[in-house]
């Protein structure tokens, strides 16, 4: 069975996938669908309990589905589990690196497992430790390693039987800022050598940097799929500027208010409490570029007997595009 | 930029992963087999020291008491070993580590992992049997034995092994990690003690209850089979009995086990 032919634009195929847990009140995946184009990075967002694990769960065939049909590679994952699990690579979570076996042959025995011949697996092994840092440390145990590099170790592992489809598993988490940049450049670089790859976060961060579409994902159901760029235009009402004033004529916020929101670029303004700052705080909600636009509210701020002392401008984030698709915040 | 691909497109046997994940538990029982040998014959051997030679040389057990012993301890040393061989590692593997994922990760049935467990453990158990003649021949100085029994022997003892792992896959599978250790202290000792490997099962008409208890594990066939081919002077449960019964048990337990396994496996 040659399964690289067989759907060359598709990597990852879902359709009404349905996973309900024996005893459990409500589905932990209720019925998505989707595809992951080939060489693409998909990147599934959602708060822990969204139902992200799950999935990967199932395509991963780890976890059987209630409902619906998913496919990896052309492979369909219920009716093949065997055939699927020759051509995914799985980065978990949590650290489960074979610990009576050194590094270097943790690499070594998993593309045996894969039927990788002896002399490739060695040169492979070679490759992917240099590539990922370990080379020197190719003999010690899993245990004396730290987070970053059990990491690492996984990635490596993984990659060690040429998946077409890689899934990782909430990345970055628990990971110090070093670690979390070297994943996410190994990333970029599997991308860039034709891997697809499927990962699971929570943190907006990772996702938009990582991710050509994102799946925004809460309580089993898809609530999104698109580009970062194209789920953050679909929120221009989230551009801001916020601005601190100092009252210099003027005697109350009204007088500074007023004028803002007379502003044809501006949408509606905000008075911000905030005991903490002295002066009038205000959140100017705009159309367009909200950089373009400091130099006039500044200016309108003057003429109403005011001075603007600092202004920070908001961009919206798939954080706001999340609370504005689930009226929560991701944490 | 990785140059060296894995390759694939040739034809694949799931075969070729049971070899390898075969292959890895070997690696590893062989790089730890002085402290496995340890682990696993101190047991039977101080059993045999004490109940064969130190309470036969006192007089409280009779000279023949060896025939009676010897081949239970065998079976024992196979039973247990194969059982200590799954049931520990598995719970460890499934919970703590979570080490087992790569191999279940691997392109070969989910089955097929349990099956490979079951087997390595049996080959750790039917070492732990075969160890046992020669420290029998050196501690005792002779061992019971009748010719043409080789054979016989091999096969129950192989079977006492697997039949040992397929208990520990069992209990392994079926019991949650954090009573692991409860479980294991209640399992243990009956299943030392109830194996009928230190005392024949006919000879316990007396005691009946003691003898409907012996009867329930499997081990009593596995101890009374050997008897009847090593020392077929001890009263005995027919051998082929013992054949039918020690089958019936490990087709029984593998099924069980096999349940248990992708129960834990597949979510």
């Amino acid at each position: 069975m040659d399964v690289d032919d067989k759907d060359p634009d598709v990597a990852v195929e879902v359709a009404d996938l349905v996973k309900r847990y024996p005893r459990a009140p409500v589905d932990s995946v209720g019925g998505i669908s989707f595809g992951v184009r080939r060489g693409e990075v998909f990147g599934f967002l959602g708060p822990n309990g969204a139902g992200k694990t799950t999935t990967i769960g199932i395509l991963t065939t780890r976890i059987r589905p209630t409902a619906g049909s998913a496919r990896v590679a052309g492979v369909d994952v219920m009716a093949d589990p065997v055939g699927a699990r020759r051509v995914l690579g799985v980065v978990p979570q949590q650290n489960n690196l074979d610990r009576s076996l050194s590094v270097r042959q943790n690499l070594l025995f998993h593309a045996s497992y894969h039927g990788v011949p002896r002399a490739l697996r060695k040169t492979r092994a070679d490759e992917l430790l240099a590539q990922f840092g370990l080379a020197d440390r190719a003999n010690g145990r899993p245990d004396d390693f730290s987070g970053g590099q059990i990491q690492r170790m996984m990635i490596a592992r993984a990659l060690m039987h040429d998946p077409t489809v890689l899934f990782l598993d909430e990345p970055s988490t628990g990971l110090d800022p070093a670690a979390r940049l070297f994943t996410w450049e190994r990333v970029a670089q599997l991308k860039a050598e034709g891997t697809t790859v499927v990962i699971t976060t929570h943190d907006m961060e990772e996702a938009a940097t990582l991710s050509d579409r994102v799946a925004i994902i809460d309580h089993g159901k898809l609530l999104a799929l698109d580009t970062p760029i194209a789920l953050v235009k679909g929120m221009a009402g989230e551009r801001t500027l916020d601005c601190l004033v100092e009252a210099e004529d003027a005697t109350e916020p009204a007088a500074v208010h007023g004028p803002l929101d007379r502003l044809s670029a501006v949408d509606r303004v905000e008075e911000l409490d905030d005991p903490e700052v002295s002066g009038w705080r205000f959140r100017v909600y705009v159309q367009s570029d909200p950089a373009s636009l400091v130099a006039v509210v500044a200016q309108v701020i003057s003429d109403a007997g005011a001075r603007l002392v600092d202004v920070r401008l908001g961009e919206p984030t798939l954080e706001d595009v999340f609370i504005h698709l689930t009226g929560r915040s991701l944490r | 930029m990785v140059t060296v691909r894995a390759g694939r497109g040739r034809p694949w046997s799931p075969w070729r992963a049971f070899l390898a994940i075969l292959r890895r538990d070997l690696y590893v029982t062989g790089r730890e087999l002085p402290f496995f040998l340890a682990q696993v014959i101190l047991q039977p051997l101080f059993l045999l020291f004490v109940f064969g030679k130190v309470l036969t040389q006192l007089g409280y057990a009779r000279p023949g008491y060896v025939d009676v012993l010897f081949p239970g301890l065998v079976a024992l040393a196979a039973v247990l070993t194969g059982f200590q061989s799954t049931a520990l590692p598995l719970v460890i593997e499934f919970s703590y580590s979570n080490e087992i994922e790569d191999r279940l990760l691997a392109p070969l049935p989910i089955g097929a992992v349990a099956l490979e467990k079951v087997v390595v453990s049996a080959m750790r158990g039917a070492i732990a049997a075969a160890v046992m003649f020669p420290i029998g021949l050196w501690l005792l100085g002779s061992i019971p034995w009748s010719a043409g029994a080789a054979l016989g022997v091999s096969v129950m003892t192989v079977l006492g092994a697997l039949i040992g792992a397929a208990m520990g896959l069992v209990l392994g599978t079926f019991v949650s990690p954090n009573r692991i250790n409860l479980t294991f202290a209640l399992v243990t000792t009956p299943l030392l003690f109830t194996g009928s490997s230190q005392y024949p099962w006919p000879s316990l008409t007396h005691i009946r209850w003691f003898q409907v208890v012996s009867a329930l594990n499997p081990m009593t066939y596995v101890s009374e089979g050997l008897r009847g081919l090593m020392a077929p002077d001890v009263p005995h449960i027919q051998t082929w009995i013992c054949f039918v019964a020690a089958i019936g048990s490990l087709v029984a337990l593998t099924v069980v086990g096999l349940i248990g396994f992708l129960r834990r496996a597949l979510g």
